[in-house]
């Protein structure tokens, strides 16, 4: 079986390397620039020529975004509003998953191809009447405005909690059934434990596309005290003509969250994407 | 069961119309009721202060007939998805083929390539913005342009450089998903008939033209497909940076303003409600063709 042989990588291998090598920097130089940036004295990012590192880091920049724009309240809001809509996402959407995927009731199947269908519907066509209903209703500027109407977005989760919940052996639910469990308890006891990690990738992935939208909390938030942090930072990146350290400060908040997420559910989240 | 009468079943399956309600109405009142609103809302001329008013299909005649802004947004539309989509698919393909050989910390470039995935696009959009910077302070321009020994680019103020340097930014913000996709695709091709060309003596580039990308073909239809219909929809990175440092959404003279954007412009800048309504119907319209196609080709990947 040990058959070991000492092989010289070959020319090609050596190729591929330096051609990912290139790809990996042309990836993170980027985010280094930000980060460095971030931390440099205003004189040391205009000094010619640009330097690649700095000479005596500072963390004046992100004392000035806490300052002069209310960055703390931005990162609740977002915080705020991420974590509502994971909450009902993962819950509402699991319970709606389980009754679609275990029930029998009329109208099932239409209701299942109406949020089937709905995948196809982008933001775009949503947004002027949606701004309009909730302009109507009163809930511009307001969290209710940011959170209720992307609850409405469920069907992806719904699909994926159906798909899992739909490949549970009847006979799990059958034994609860006989054992006197109420439909809600066969929910809570025999399905949630099982469909665990589709769920924790769910609210991953809710999570993360909450915390990157802008459009939806662009449009409905009329106040500076009420914007997201993607609102704040497109806001500021307009109105920013020289303190980019600041600006880059701003996007290393809006930024490290996320690839912290990343870093720690990297396996989780790649496996995920390709087969829901 | 033929004892049990209309109510004794309506009763009985109480129980899932409950566990479906919360998603259901709010789908019916968020998504789906607007989208049918904004239908009627496209043959009406809207405000938002006084009430809509009935104007037929004088919306849609404007926007094909008399709307050069309209025509302006579609050619930079369709420079835009010419630019993304290529390019961003070859260098993915080839990135998650050298991905795919005999090679340590698979895992590692696979991270760093998707990085870009999970920071949110205004951020890459902002971090970009500071890259570009005109003059000689740039990163771009002095490390690349410079050095190589050209003049400074004024990027994100430029007519002509702007919608570039966003495509630039928009395959960089892109690779990393197409690069998922694809090594996925990879893992369908049985490794026998790679074995089989290296006995045959094939070299790295033809087990590239003759094997992968004949056997990937599916794959590349879905991804191409895919990232079209995305790069029809981008708005985030064009608000972000042809706004950057306070210039006008879409560019200097509109040279960056695409679809979507326009259609903000519109609803949200101008309050032209229903003429905006109707721009996002054809705008809709163009992204459900090529869903359509995606459905037709791409069967299998359908049907988990």
């Amino acid at each position: 079986m040990a058959m070991r042989k000492v092989k010289r990588p070959s020319k090609t291998i050596i190729f591929i390397y330096i051609f990912l090598i290139v790809a990996t920097l042309t990836m993170l130089i980027p985010y280094y620039w930000m980060l460095i940036t971030s931390v440099k004295p205003q004189e040391e990012i205009q000094t010619y020529p640009p330097k690649l590192y700095v000479k005596s880091p500072t963390v004046q920049p992100y004392r000035d975004l806490f300052r002069l724009i209310p960055m703390g309240r931005h990162l609740f809001n977002s915080l705020f509003v991420c974590t509502s809509v994971v909450l009902f996402k993962v819950f509402a959407c699991s319970l709606a998953g389980y009754a679609f995927a275990k029930h029998k009731f009329w109208g099932r199947d239409i209701i299942f191809m109406m949020f089937l269908a709905s995948l196809m519907i982008p933001w775009q066509v949503n947004i002027i009447p949606g701004f309009i209903l909730v302009k109507n209703l009163g809930w511009l500027n307001s969290f209710k405005g940011l959170i209720i109407p992307t609850m409405g977005w469920g069907a992806f989760g719904i699909f994926l909690s159906r798909q899992f919940i739909y490949s549970i052996p009847d006979d799990f639910i059958d034994a609860a059934r006989i054992d006197g469990c109420t439909e809600f308890k066969i929910y809570l006891h025999v399905i949630l434990p099982l469909i665990k990690p589709v769920l924790a990738t769910l609210a991953i992935f809710t999570f993360i596309q909450q915390w990157n939208n802008l459009v939806w909390p662009l449009v409905i938030t009329t106040t500076r005290e009420m914007r997201t942090i993607p609102v704040a930072l497109a806001a500021l990146s307009s109105q920013t003509s020289s303190n980019f350290g600041m600006l880059m400060a701003a996007a290393v908040v809006a930024t490290v969250p996320m690839l912290i997420i990343f870093l720690i559910f990297q396996k989780y989240i790649i496996k995920r994407i390709v087969l829901p | 069961m033929n004892k049990r009468t209309f109510l004794q079943e309506l009763n009985r399956q109480k129980i899932s119309y409950l566990f479906i309600i919360a998603p259901f109405l709010l789908f019916l009142i968020f998504v789906l009721g607007p989208v049918i609103a904004s239908f009627f809302l496209s043959f009406t001329k809207y405000n938002v202060i006084q009430a809509p008013q009935f104007v037929g299909i004088t919306n849609y005649k404007n926007i094909f007939f008399n709307d050069p802004r309209f025509w302006k947004a579609m050619i930079n539309s369709a420079f835009y998805v010419l630019g993304v989509v290529p390019l961003g698919i070859s260098f993915a393909l080839i990135l998650a083929f050298a991905i795919d050989q005999r090679i340590k910390m698979k895992n590692f470039f696979k991270g760093v390539l998707f990085l870009p995935t999970v920071t949110s696009i205004v951020a890459s959009a902002v971090i970009w913005s500071w890259l570009y910077t005109g003059g000689k302070y740039g990163l771009i321009n002095y490390f690349i342009l410079m050095k190589l020994g050209l003049q400074p680019i004024d990027w994100l103020m430029s007519p002509t450089w702007t919608l570039p340097a966003i495509i630039i930014m928009s395959i960089w913000a892109g690779l990393g998903w197409n690069v998922i996709l694809f090594l996925a695709g990879l893992q369908t091709i049985p490794p026998m008939m790679y074995e089989a060309a290296e006995v045959d003596g094939a070299g790295f580039w033809s087990k590239f033209f003759k094997i992968t990308i004949p056997l990937l073909k599916p794959t590349i239809v879905f991804v191409t497909v895919m990232s079209t219909i995305v790069s029809i929809k981008v708005f985030e990175q064009i608000y972000v940076m042809t706004q950057a440092g306070g210039g006008p959404l879409g560019g200097v003279l509109d040279c960056a303003l695409t679809g979507v954007p326009y259609l903000f412009d519109k609803g949200f800048n101008k309050f032209q409600m229903g003429y905006a309504s109707a721009l996002a119907y054809v705008i809709f319209s163009i992204i459900l063709i090529f869903t359509f196609i995606n459905i037709k080709f791409v069967k299998a990947k359908v049907e988990y």
